[in-house]
């Protein structure tokens, strides 16, 4: 076993074991921080197939961006214990019922999958960003270019949703 | 085999020597800042402790270690705990990518060898400071969160829409900058500024992207929680902010992060902006002293431009009132962006229309 | 394979190693200075000593309210915004040699940036509500 299968191994157990505690904490604010944990590894995996530049986006945009997000709704929420709601039994039985097919789902899926390779070391320099900004603006200008009109979409969803609230208090006062 | 213990050996040593540093420099900052305010205020500021109160740093340092940790019952415990530690944290693993010196050769029994006085070079560069520096951000929340108490929590939520607010345009600014050097690596950029005048134009990047450096410093100031920005910490209105229910070290590392996060800031700044160890008639004195010294003079030399940095961001503090809270996120917003955009725009048209020679 | 040769290049992977080592060694620092000031400073805590400080007024319930949601519009927009301008780095690297045509690529791509941009800030996001 290389060092590289090693610290493979090591990235992959930590992904995985972060990624159960996000959905096992009771607190919210610890499930965030267990995510953050999770694409930490995950960069590490970028790195180890040299995709640096994916590897720094992913911590900037996920762990730096979309996480502070998070965050920021788990603090303004109400958190205390004793106005946690009750969910009903009901809720629950179905709970169980959508995950255990989930569950058969994705086992069904994996018994089928052939593992041919495991991940491939060093996978040439298509992740760094020289020659990713080369194939971007080469080859794929046409969705970059799509992608700003998504992102503006996006905004305009953002505003339309974000600002409602506000326009309802106006209302009431 | 054992290159590979040399270079592991060699990048520890590296490392210790830089983490020492930057706690040395960041205790020293808190002495110039008081040194600086009393100069500014015409008072006389730390005296007792050693000549010039230059003690003061060891006697702060031993005083908070001696005081007692307190952890609220209302706070959640483990995060409190986490908090101080993920922003010092942070704030020691920025250091990583800034090149301190040229590299300088040691002649051993095995032959030659040179060392880099950068501890690690990295493909993405300048990329992986954002990267760490929007972790920072984490340590503000959750120690503003877990204390449980609402200066704190409003505070925490002030510091980071305030940094991330300032992210983007801290991102935006160096994108001109980098559509010159063609390259994230901060080593190749401060190699492009060799020197000081190369025969046409001065080669620092400062005098090629005036507008970027600005944005740049402005969103620093931001990033630091520097007065005038320095909301997240309002002594008046908030009383401390974030680090309100802190007591002992893990207040101290708080206050200690700022001062590192300053340190490596001005290194960035002078790096990017001025030419980092470079300096003028620089050949000149590479050519008449051995690569060991010519190295230390450099590092000197960066640490002087670092020291320059340092010490204007102490004067803007002791000057500029604070700003008003949508002062500072309009400014961010409706002032930098668009202004980096323009900056952005019109480096590209300059150096494809001008400066296109292929 | 050499199992640690990778280590020593200064290209690729290997070049991450020292940012490894300076993890570990930063950690190592960090997790030091807490157990020292756990250690070292006195421990006589009374019930009156940990309730929360909040300027010495009697605290009234508790921190963890719902609060408006002014700053949240700005988290939102940060991390829209903050995708459209990681998709300018690898053109800033690859900027001359795109030439002309990238730049008008990325001109367009400005454009549609700033109309949302206007759109946002015509729309109030920064606006102090109340």
């Amino acid at each position: 076993m290389s060092l590289h299968d090693i610290i493979f191994w090591i990235l992959s157990l930590w992904a995985i074991v972060c990624a159960i505690f996000v959905v096992i904490s009771r607190n919210p604010v610890n499930s965030v921080l267990f995510l953050i944990a999770t694409f930490f590894a995950i960069s590490g995996h970028y790195i180890l197939m040299n995709a640096q530049f994916l590897a720094i986006v992913n911590i900037i945009v996920y762990a730096g961006a979309i996480m502070v997000l998070f965050l920021f709704v788990i603090m303004l929420m109400n958190l205390n214990t004793d106005t946690e709601p009750q969910k009903s039994r009901l809720v629950h039985f179905a709970a169980l019922i959508s995950a255990g097919s989930l569950l058969l789902v994705v086992l069904s899926a994996f018994r089928k999958a052939e593992l041919t390779q495991i991940p491939v070391t060093d996978a040439g320099d298509i992740g760094l960003i020289k020659v990713l900004g080369k194939t971007l603006f080469d080859h794929y200008v046409l969705p970059f270019e799509l992608s700003s009109v998504l992102f503006l979409a996006a905004m305009v969803g953002a505003m339309v949703i974000g600002r409602k609230e506000v326009v309802e208090e106006k209302s009431t006062k | 085999m054992s290159i590979d213990t040399f270079l592991i050996l060699e990048k520890i040593i590296l490392v210790v020597i830089i983490i020492a540093a930057s706690m040395g420099v960041a205790a020293y900052s808190t002495w110039a800042e008081r040194k600086v305010a009393a100069v500014m205020q015409d008072r006389i500021g730390p005296l007792r402790a050693g000549p010039f109160g230059l003690l003061q740093p060891l006697a702060d340092g031993g005083k908070l270690f001696f005081k007692e940790e307190i952890v609220p019952d209302n706070s959640t415990k483990w995060l409190f705990m986490l908090a101080p530690a993920m922003f010092i944290f942070t704030s020691l693993m920025t250091s990583a990518i800034i090149p301190w010196g040229p590299d300088f050769v040691i002649n051993g029994s095995e032959g030659a060898r040179t060392v880099a006085l950068q501890v690690a070079d990295i493909n993405i560069g300048i990329l992986y400071v954002f990267g760490v520096v929007s972790i920072g951000v984490y340590g503000i929340m959750l120690g503003g969160w877990a204390s449980n108490n609402k200066f704190s929590l409003l505070s925490a939520i002030r510091a980071a829409s305030q940094a991330i607010s300032y992210e983007l345009a801290l991102g935006l600014s160096l994108i001109a900058l980098l559509m010159l050097t063609g390259t994230l690596s901060l080593r190749t950029i401060v190699e492009q500024q060799h020197g000081f005048w190369d025969g046409n134009y001065f080669t620092w990047n400062f005098f090629k992207q005036p507008l970027g450096f600005v944005i740049f410093l402005v969103c620093s100031f931001a990033e630091l929680n520097r007065a005038p920005f320095d909301m997240p910490e309002s002594e008046s209105e908030l009383n401390m902010g974030y680090h309100l229910e802190y007591s002992s070290m893990k207040l101290g590392m708080f206050l200690f992060a700022e001062y590192i996060n300053m340190f490596i800031s001005s290194a960035v700044l002078a790096t990017l902006f001025f030419g980092g160890y470079n300096f003028p008639w620089m050949d000149q004195v590479q050519a008449a002293v051995p690569s060991g010294i010519f190295s230390l003079i450099c590092v000197g030399v960066l640490m002087a431009k670092v020291v320059g940095f340092i010490l204007f961001f102490m004067f803007v503090r002791w000057t500029l009132p604070r700003f008003r809270f949508d002062q500072l996120l309009n400014l961010g917003w409706t002032k930098l962006i668009p202004l980096a955009l323009f900056n952005m725009l019109v480096t590209g048209a300059v150096i494809l229309f001008f400066f296109n020679k292929k | 394979m050499c199992n640690f040769l990778w280590l020593a290049s200064t290209e690729g992977i290997g070049s991450y190693a020292p940012v490894l080592i300076q993890l570990l060694i930063a950690g190592a620092v960090v997790s030091l200075l807490m157990l020292l000031t756990h250690i070292l400073g006195p421990k006589r805590k009374t019930k009156d000593k940990l309730i929360n400080f909040e300027s010495g007024i009697e605290q009234i319930g508790n921190a963890r309210k719902p609060m408006g949601v002014k700053y949240f519009i700005v988290a939102i927009l940060f991390v829209l915004f903050d995708v459209e301008v990681i998709f300018f780095y690898p053109y800033a690297v690859n900027f001359r040699e795109l030439g002309t045509e990238g730049f008008l690529a990325v001109l367009m791509f400005v454009a549609l940036f700033v109309c949302g941009f206007v759109y946002v800030i015509k729309k109030g996001a920064l606006k102090w509500e109340d």
